[in-house]
C-alpha cells in the first residue's frame, strides 16, 4: 500500500519532464513543416507588395479561376450533402450483398493519389477512352472541360460526409428511429424529424471537410481539366501556371487568399468539433 | 383490446429465438413476460409491435389479424429499454411527437402532452431536454410519449432495467397505479421475478424461446408446471429422489408430493422456505453453516444420503434454538413438487 502511494509522486516528476519534452518536440516540428512555410509565404507576399498581389487577382483569368473553384466547391457540397447522407444510411442501416465492398470503396479516394484517379478517368472518358464512342455520339466532352472538373472534385471529396455520417449513425443505433415508427411516423417523417437532426453536426463537419478538400484539390483537376486559362483553370492550377510563367504577384495573391479561406474553414471545423464533443458529452451522461 | 398470439416462431440464423409460442392477453390486464436474458421474451415483444416479423404464426389484435400490419399502423405504444427519447427534442416535443406526425393540430397536441406529463408527475419539466433528466424521469417521459397517441396496447421492454434499485421499486408501484388509472392493456418484459410478481396480473414464463407456464403470480409460485419454472422462481433445493405413491424419498429425507405426478426417479424441488428443521440428535441431517441475512436466517445443512440443502427462517424463529454448525437436526418438508428427471433443464 505504502509503495503504491509513493509511486505516482515519484513518476510524476519524470512524467512531467517527458510531457514538456514531448510538447517542445511537437512545437518544433509544427514550426518546421507548418509555420515556417506559411511565414515565408507572408514574407514573399510583403516583397511583391500586398497591394500588387491582391490587385493581380482582379485580372480576368484570375477571376475566372476563382469563380471556377467556387462553383466546383458549391457543387461538391451540394452533391455530398445528399449522396453522403444517403450513402451512410445505405451502408449502416441496410443489409445487402456487397455492403462491405461499398463501404470499402467509399474510402478509396483517401488511399489513391488524385493524379492516379485523374489518369484512370482519362482512360475511361478521354479521347481514346473506353466510353469515348458513346460520349462522342452524345456530343458530351468530359476531359479538358467543365464536366471533367466536376467528376474530379466529386471523386476526391466522396469519403468525407459518408464517413462522418455513417460513424454517427452507427453510434446512435436504431432505437430512436424505431420509437418514431411505433409512434406512427412514416419513413419520410422519421428521416426528417429523427435521423437527420441526429446526424446534422456530423453532416456539417463532413461538408466543411469537403469544402476544404475541393478548394485545395490540384492533381485530379489538372489531369482531367488541363488547366486551360479562362476555361478549366482553378485557383490551385492558376497558382501553378503563374509560377511557371514567373508571375509572382498573382501567384502569391491567390495563395494568400486560399490560405485565408483555409484558416476560416479551420475555425469553423474547430467550432463544429466543439459542438460534436458537447453532443457526445450530453450523450455520455444519459 | 384482447391480444392473441398463435404458434409464433422466429429464427435468427440458426438460433431459435421464439419457438411455437401461443398465449392470450385479456383486455385491460397487465401481463409480465418473465424469463432469463436471451430467452426470447424481448423478441416476442418486438414481434407484437411489428418491429420484427415472425417466421411463422399469427398476431391478433382484437379481431384483426395484424401479423402483416406495419408497425406504424398498429397503434401500439412501445417503451424501449433505454428509453430511446429523441435527444434533440424537448420533453414536451417528445411527448407530442406521436400526435404531430398524425397531423393533430399543434395547440391540441401541446395540451395533450402537458396533460400526460402532469399524469406521470413531470409537470414543469416541459422545456427540458432528455439529457437534463434523471433515469427515472426519462422513463416517465418515454411512457407519456408512448401513451400520447392513445394506443390500444402498451408494450414495455425491461422498463426498469436501467434505473437503480430504489427508483425501480418506486417506479413499479407507480406503473401499477398508472395502469389501474389509464386501463390500457399492457405487456412488459422482465428478467426480475419480484418485478413480475409484484406488478402483473398474469405472468408468462419464457424459457429458450418457448412458453413454460402462464398463470397468476400465485399459480406460478405455488404450482410451477415445469422444473424450470420451479427452479427459476425463488431459492430452491433440487434433490434426486424416488417417488412411490404420494411419498418421495431422497436419502434419509421423506416428503409428501401431490399425487398424479411422475413416479420412479424424479427431481424433487423444495423451496428454501418450505423446509422446517429443528435440533434433534436422532435427526437426518447435519448443520454446516448458519448465515444471518437481515431479518432472515439461512441454514445450510447436509442430509444423510441426499446432499446439501438450504432452508430459510425468520431471524427470531424458535426453531433455530440449538441450530449451529455440527448439530444434528430433524427435517420436515412442508411442500415439495416432483418432476420427471428427464424434464427439460
Amino acid at each position: 500500500m505504502r509503495s503504491d502511494a509513493r509511486a505516482p509522486a515519484a513518476s510524476s516528476t519524470g512524467a512531467r519532464a517527458g510531457r514538456v519534452a514531448l510538447v517542445i518536440l511537437v512545437l518544433l516540428y509544427l514550426g518546421v513543416v507548418l509555420i515556417g512555410p506559411l511565414g515565408a509565404l507572408g514574407g514573399e507576399l510583403a516583397d511583391v507588395g500586398v497591394g500588387a498581389a491582391l490587385g493581380a487577382l482582379g485580372r480576368e483569368d484570375a477571376l475566372a479561376a476563382l469563380r471556377m473553384t467556387v462553383v466546383l466547391t458549391a457543387i461538391a457540397v451540394a452533391v455530398n450533402a445528399v449522396v453522403g447522407t444517403a450513402g451512410a444510411i445505405a451502408i449502416v442501416r441496410h443489409r445487402f450483398r456487397g455492403r462491405a465492398l461499398l463501404s470499402a470503396l467509399a474510402d478509396l479516394p483517401l488511399a489513391v493519389s488524385p493524379v492516379v484517379i485523374g489518369l484512370a478517368f482519362l482512360a475511361l472518358v478521354g479521347r481514346d477512352g473506353v466510353l469515348a464512342p458513346w460520349l462522342d455520339a452524345l456530343g458530351v466532352r468530359v476531359v479538358f472541360a467543365f464536366p471533367g472538373l466536376v467528376v474530379a472534385v466529386l471523386f476526391v471529396t466522396l469519403p468525407y460526409t459518408i464517413r462522418e455520417v455513417a460513424y454517427v449513425l452507427e453510434e446512435i443505433g436504431t432505437s430512436e428511429e424505431e420509437a418514431a415508427v411505433t409512434l406512427g411516423a412514416s419513413a419520410w417523417q422519421t428521416f426528417w424529424r429523427v435521423t437527420l437532426p441526429n446526424v446534422r453536426v456530423a453532416l456539417g463537419y463532413g461538408l466543411l471537410m469537403t469544402m476544404a478538400r475541393s478548394l485545395g484539390e490540384f492533381g485530379a483537376v489538372l489531369v482531367l481539366g488541363g488547366s486551360i486559362s479562362g476555361q478549366t483553370q482553378t485557383a490551385t492550377t492558376f497558382i501553378h501556371d503563374a509560377i511557371e510563367e514567373r508571375e509572382l504577384a498573382p501567384a502569391y495573391g491567390m495563395a494568400a487568399l486560399l490560405a485565408a479561406i483555409s484558416v476560416l474553414l479551420l475555425a469553423a471545423l474547430e467550432w463544429a468539433k466543439g459542438r460534436r464533443a458537447r453532443a457526445a458529452e450530453k450523450e455520455a451522461d444519459r | 383490446m384482447n391480444i392473441r398470439v398463435e404458434h409464433l416462431s422466429k429464427r435468427f440464423g440458426t438460433f431459435e429465438a421464439v419457438r411455437d409460442v401461443t398465449f392470450e392477453v385479456r383486455s385491460g390486464s397487465l401481463v409480465a413476460l418473465l424469463g432469463p436474458s436471451g430467452s426470447g421474451k424481448s423478441t416476442i415483444l418486438r414481434i407484437l409491435a411489428g418491429l420484427d416479423t415472425p417466421d411463422a404464426g399469427a398476431v391478433w389484435l382484437g379481431d384483426e389479424d395484424a401479423t402483416r400490419v406495419h408497425a406504424r399502423a398498429r397503434a401500439i405504444g412501445f417503451v424501449f429499454q433505454h428509453y430511446a427519447l429523441f435527444r434533440h427534442l424537448t420533453v414536451e416535443d417528445n411527448v407530442s411527437f406521436g400526435l404531430d406526425v398524425r397531423g393533430v393540430p399543434k395547440p391540441e397536441a401541446r395540451r395533450r402532452a402537458r396533460e400526460l406529463l402532469a399524469l406521470v408527475g413531470l409537470g414543469g419539466l416541459e422545456r427540458r431536454f432528455p439529457s437534463q433528466l434523471s433515469g427515472g424521469q426519462r422513463q416517465r417521459v418515454a411512457l407519456a410519449r408512448a401513451l400520447a397517441p392513445e394506443p390500444k396496447l402498451l408494450l414495455l421492454d425491461e422498463p426498469f432495467g436501467a434505473v437503480d434499485a430504489k427508483v425501480r421499486e418506486e417506479l413499479r408501484e407507480w406503473l401499477r397505479r398508472l395502469h389501474d388509472e389509464v386501463g390500457v392493456t399492457s405487456i412488459f418484459v422482465t428478467h426480475d421475478q419480484d418485478e413480475a410478481f409484484s406488478v402483473a396480473d398474469r405472468v408468462l414464463v419464457i424459457h429458450r424461446g418457448g412458453l413454460e407456464q402462464s398463470g397468476t403470480p400465485a399459480q406460478i409460485l405455488d404450482e410451477p408446471a415445469t422444473e424450470f419454472v420451479a427452479r427459476f422462481v425463488g431459492e430452491v433445493n433440487v434433490l434426486d429422489a424416488r417417488v412411490e405413491g404420494a411419498t418421495a424419498r431422497a436419502g434419509a429425507l421423506r416428503a409428501e408430493v401431490p399425487t398424479g405426478g411422475p413416479e420412479g426417479d424424479v427431481h424433487l424441488v423444495v423451496r428454501s422456505y418450505d423446509l422446517k428443521l429443528w435440533r434433534d440428535d436422532a435427526g437426518v441431517a447435519t448443520v454446516e453453516r448458519v448465515v444471518t441475512l437481515g431479518d432472515r436466517v439461512r441454514v445450510h445443512a447436509t442430509v444423510d444420503g441426499a446432499g446439501a440443502i438450504v432452508a430459510q427462517f425468520p431471524r427470531r424463529s424458535s426453531l433455530l434454538r440449538g441450530v449451529e454448525p455440527g448439530a444434528r437436526v430433524a427435517v420436515e418438508v412442508t411442500s415439495a413438487r416432483a418432476y420427471g428427471s428427464s424434464s427439460s433443464m
